[in-house]
């Protein structure tokens, strides 16, 4: 090879390198929804595609493989994300689905108010924040005073996000003034700060620091009362195999279903 | 980019030949070019220019942008320092296991930036394998401070700068090295009176690509530094959270970025990169 050729080959390499690290800067959503292509008319059959708020994935997943065993014939699909970018997809039209359970009223609203939601959601189950620490709670934190004192490292959601919101609320009814090192942008990002003990403590939800198991603990503090977030469920309008998407919202409602919900931390409506 | 800063001479002849393109050549990059700025034409269509000016004055806005120039500019600067002897080391000396080693600065090309803050927290945050001795020796967390997205930012931006002055060292006459060190000249000073000048163009290429980068850097930068206005919220951050309740705020700020990195490269091309 002549080494003008070779110069050039190298500079390609490095041109598609370069191109690669830009494209994977880009974040990409976690689960891929296929297309639930089934037109199930008489019996409970087929695909059932689900978009649900990330929290919800231990609770869902297992609600998920009950469905299937109750009703042999049907598989459930689920893409978790966040809400609002679920809401997003579902009034852009991009995605088929039957049933979307978000962690906010907002961020349903979007959804409801384009018109994609098919009859009136109900809200299915609530959430309440929790202060996570480092195990052992070596700071003793057990109130939202105690994460003023100086010294301390706290992360909070950003307030454009539901677990922001309901911090910000839950401060604001107490008047204290809380400087966090950082506002994160989920609930999850916030809980790993913790988790990899770079802050002392985080406002998450119940749900959050109870999956987290061991590497966190929670402290519950009473002005959590004041900011309940209440996640509503709703059929869609264009849900391609709609008998099957009722039943599975009747099963996330029954008693059962709560059972399941209520096990992995979040309240009941 | 070697082809273009090493052929001088040939590029007079090179731009005169637009006449006969080719057209297997010139549909796949009219393509390729309206692949690449179709998305920031859709951005500008969709800009709600009449509230633009309200998103503009706000303050936040400012402090994120001046936060922005100022790490990716620092990142910038630190890259050149330590990147620019690495980039000689991969391209000039031979040593065993050089090929795993330039893989190695490659990395965090491929590393997705996100993965790349959470292996800085692991390495240097208050807990991390480094961190806590740096927190108990010095008193020092990088994590939430304006130096760590500045560590944040050379992560990802270095191996551009250090890809694009290897290549343009391998490009460059290592004779004129070798005659300065049969002349007397240690193999420093023939790196700095030398070397240096012979592919200052090279490492001024590399570092623009270096800073372009390190601007629009978000995932390796929220998760090693966090998100607080003022001292860790670079503008990929702010709009990012714009995006989540006020899109139209995220396509201002998008703007901002974007007219202000345009005009930092338009400006530094015709001074540095151009010029031959």
């Amino acid at each position: 090879m002549t080494r003008p050729r070779r110069r050039a080959l190298r500079a390609a390499g490095a041109g598609a390198a370069a191109l690669l690290a830009l494209s994977a800067c880009s974040s990409s959503s976690d689960s891929d929804s296929t297309a639930a292509g089934s037109d199930a008319s008489d019996r409970l059959s087929g695909e059932v595609t689900v978009f649900a708020a990330a929290s919800l994935k231990e609770s869902f997943t297992t609600l998920g493989k009950e469905f299937e065993k109750q009703h042999p014939g049907t598989k459930v699909t689920f893409s978790f994300g966040g809400s609002d970018s679920l809401a997003a997809s579902i009034t852009g039209g991009a995605a088929p689905a039957d049933v979307f359970a978000a962690a906010s009223p907002k961020t349903m609203a979007i959804v409801t108010d384009a018109g994609d939601a098919s009859g009136t959601p109900t809200t299915f189950v609530r959430n309440q924040l929790e202060i996570a620490t480092l195990p052992g709670n070596p700071d003793r934190i057990s109130s939202l005073k105690d994460l003023t004192k100086s010294g301390l490292k706290v992360v909070l959601c950003d307030e454009s996000v539901p677990c922001g919101a309901a911090a910000q609320k839950a401060l604001g009814a107490t008047r204290l003034k809380l400087t966090p090192v950082s506002y994160e942008q989920d609930v999850k990002s916030a809980l790993t700060k913790v988790e990899l003990k770079e802050a002392d403590a985080a406002l998450v939800y119940k749900t959050d620091v109870k999956a987290a198991g061991d590497k966190v603990e929670g402290v519950d503090f009473p002005e959590s009362a004041d900011a309940l977030n209440d996640y509503p469920i709703a059929l869609l309008r264009d849900a391609p195999n709609a008998e099957a998407a009722k039943a599975f919202i009747d099963l996330v409602k029954s008693a059962e279903g709560q059972k399941v919900l209520t096990g992995a931390g979040f309240l009941a409506p | 980019m070697t082809e273009t800063l090493k052929g001088g001479p040939r590029r007079g002849r090179l731009r005169k030949g637009t006449r006969g393109v080719p057209l297997p050549l010139l549909v796949p990059a009219l393509a390729g070019l309206a692949f690449l700025v179709l998305p920031l034409i859709a951005l500008l269509v969709r800009t709600p220019w009449r509230t633009l000016p309200d998103q503009l004055t706000s303050p936040e806005v400012w402090e994120a942008l001046r936060l922005s120039l100022f790490c990716a500019t620092a990142a910038t600067a630190l890259s050149l320092v330590i990147g620019v002897p690495l980039a000689w080391l991969l391209a000039r000396t031979d040593f065993p296991g050089r090929r795993l080693v330039r893989a190695l600065v490659t990395l965090p090309l491929v590393l997705p930036p996100v993965v790349g803050g959470v292996a800085l927290l692991l390495a240097l945050g208050r807990n991390g394998v480094v961190g806590q001795w740096l927190d108990s020796w010095f008193g020092i967390t990088l994590p939430f401070t304006t130096a760590g997205v500045v560590l944040a930012e050379t992560f990802v931006a270095m191996p551009f700068l250090v890809i694009s002055v290897e290549g343009t060292l391998r490009a460059a006459d290592p004779r004129y090295e070798e005659a300065a060190t049969t002349l007397g000249a240690s193999r420093f000073t023939a790196f700095r009176r030398v070397t240096l000048p012979l592919i200052a163009q090279g490492i001024a290429a590399g570092a623009v690509l270096a800073w372009a980068r390190a601007l629009g850097e978000f995932g390796a930068t929220i998760t090693f530094a966090g998100n607080f206005p003022g001292r860790t919220q670079t503008m990929p951050l702010a709009v990012y959270l714009a995006l989540q309740n006020d899109p139209a705020a995220a396509i201002a700020l998008s703007l901002v970025l974007l007219a202000v990195s345009i005009a930092v490269l338009v400006g530094l091309r015709d001074r540095w990169m151009t010029a031959s």
